[in-house]
Parts: structure tokens; C-alpha cells; sequence
């Protein structure tokens, strides 16, 4: 036992990186699908100055952009304050007299990316993948995550397709 | 007897951990892995770097990263992927004699370096199937 203690503080310093973290999910075709669009265009300068503005309009700070890679990631801190989890941390205040901390706030990161069409030369397909950190009302990170949801790419893309004048196909 | 026994081990553990401790020791720590950098690289039968990076590009995408850096002259892609755990990843593209890209790819789980050649291998194994190419070991 003593010796399992051991052990355990010496190795503590090593943690181990999840077997599948580089390993493609059996839904990442649908992801991808999911995430995509397809403009019948090859101008990634239009493409990209049409997303920043998008982002632009929703209060994000663009972090990265490169035009001939055709890559573009902004991001924004935004409140997460959830109704549901502050009524749960109460009660439980409430029953045990212990403070839960809740979500406060986070930082949410969007990246968008234009591949050429694998089937079409003449359009390009454009992808996002969005995620975040949320922190809690002691500061502490609550949260890392991917956020996947269908809805968010549709208005993404709705968005997109009228600040660019084209429309954005499902691929 | 016994208390004598787990004092010593504890001292022992301590002592292992001081070793590690160090802040300035960190600056330039590394670099000397030979092994470490024959599984983070392989080599590809083109030179179409421009290819091979939005190919690495769409192949984070797929696992789920978002890029945070690029940097085309100097064949670099750096992004992150959070899943409960943060990995960050840098991926620089050179060629590697007329004939020849070399990819090396380097990673951070949390805040330690990953030193097992399984994650790279799967990332190559899904690079090779994005490029429609065989990944090579080096020497």
C-alpha cells in the first residue's frame, strides 16, 4: 500500500493523453457535413473578408488569417451564466449550506476554413469548427469543450451566404 | 519499524520530485531526443507544400481543432483541440532534399509534452489518408 503511494506521487507528473484524441470518430464524416458549405466561388479573400465581418458583427476579434491557406479564427468572451445551474447551486446552498460556484463566463473561438471542392474546381467548400473555455465564479476553468451544434453552423452560414451575395449549399 | 520504512519512501518520493523542480531548468529543456523526433516526423513523396499544409489544415479540422497560427513561408500550423483536455499541436512542413516533404508534428497534452509515439502515429496514418499518400518513417 505504501508503495502503491508512491508510485502514484511519482508518476502523478505523467498523465496520459486519451487513446482516441488523434484517432478520427466514427461521426466525422457526418461532422463534416454538418460544418461545411459549398460556394460556388474560388476567391478566398472573399470568402474570409465576408466571414470577418460576419464575425465582426457578433463581437468577435479575429486572431489569425491567411488568405492563400485559406484559414481565418477570431474569438470573444462572452457571459455563461446558466438560469438552471444557479437555481441548482442555491438549492444545494440552501440543504447544505455549502457555496457551488456556477458558470460566469467564456471565451468562445470560431475557425473558419476554405478547401477547394474535391468534385467541382470552380467552388470552394467552407468549414467551422467552434469551441470554448468556460470559467466559474471562483475564476477557475469549469470547462473545455468543442461545441457542436448543427443550428449555430446553419446561422453561420445564412450569414455568410448574404454577406457574400452567394449561396451556400450543403455538401 | 513500519513508520521508519513509509518515512523513507516518503523522502524518497520528495527527493525524486525535487529533482524535476527547477524553473530556470526548463528554458532549454529537451532537444536532445533523437528517438522523440524520428516518431513526430514523416516523410512524403512530393513537394507540394502548399498541398501538404491544407491538407494537415483539413486533417486537424477533422479531429476537432481549431488553428490558431499559420505561417505558409515557414511551412507552420499550430491549433488547439479542447475535449475535456486541451492539446496543443504545431505541425511544420520542410522539404527534404528535390523529391521530398519532411512533416514534423509536435504536441502538448495540458501542459505536458506528448512523448508517445502512438497519438503521432494516428495523426499520420490520418494525414496520409487526406494527402492520398504513404507517410514514411525516417532513419
Amino acid at each position: 500500500m505504501p508503495l502503491l503511494f508512491v508510485c502514484l506521487f511519482v508518476l502523478s507528473g505523467c498523465a496520459s493523453i486519451p487513446k482516441d484524441a488523434f484517432k478520427l470518430s466514427t461521426t466525422s464524416l457526418e461532422d463534416r457535413q454538418l460544418q461545411s458549405r459549398k460556394f460556388s466561388t474560388l476567391d478566398n479573400a472573399l470568402l474570409l473578408s465576408s466571414g470577418a465581418s460576419v464575425l465582426q458583427d457578433m463581437g468577435y476579434t479575429i486572431d489569425e488569417s491567411n488568405v492563400d491557406l485559406g484559414v481565418l479564427t477570431a474569438s470573444k468572451k462572452a457571459d455563461a451564466t446558466d438560469a438552471g445551474q444557479i437555481v441548482g447551486a442555491v438549492v444545494l446552498a440552501l440543504l447544505t449550506g455549502s457555496v457551488m460556484p456556477t458558470d460566469d463566463e467564456q471565451k468562445i473561438r470560431i475557425c473558419l476554413v476554405l478547401q477547394e471542392a474535391l468534385e467541382d474546381s470552380t467552388s470552394s467548400v467552407a468549414r467551422i469548427t467552434i469551441q470554448r473555455v468556460i470559467w466559474n465564479t471562483q475564476g477557475q476553468i469549469a470547462r473545455v469543450e468543442s461545441i457542436n451544434a448543427p443550428e449555430l453552423y446553419q446561422a453561420f452560414f445564412e450569414k455568410l451566404s448574404k454577406a457574400t451575395f452567394l449561396e451556400a449549399n450543403q455538401i | 519499524m513500519r513508520i521508519k520504512t513509509y518515512g523513507w519512501m516518503l523522502i524518497v518520493a520528495l527527493m525524486l520530485l525535487a529533482g524535476c523542480a527547477t524553473q530556470d531548468s526548463h528554458v532549454l529543456a529537451g532537444g536532445s531526443a533523437v528517438e522523440l523526433r524520428s516518431f513526430q516526423t514523416r516523410v512524403f513523396d512530393t513537394t507540394d507544400k502548399h498541398k501538404m499544409l491544407r491538407t494537415t489544415i483539413a486533417v486537424l479540422q477533422d479531429l476537432s481543432f481549431v488553428i490558431d497560427k499559420t505561417d505558409e513561408d515557414l511551412g507552420l500550423v499550430t491549433g488547439t483541440k479542447l475535449s475535456g483536455y486541451q492539446i496543443r499541436m504545431t505541425v511544420i512542413v520542410r522539404p527534404r532534399g528535390d523529391k521530398q516533404l519532411a512533416v514534423r508534428a509536435s504536441a502538448i497534452y495540458n501542459n505536458e509534452p506528448i512523448e508517445d509515439p502512438m497519438p503521432y502515429q494516428d495523426f499520420f496514418t490520418a494525414l496520409e489518408k487526406g494527402i492520398f499518400l504513404t507517410a514514411q518513417k525516417i532513419d
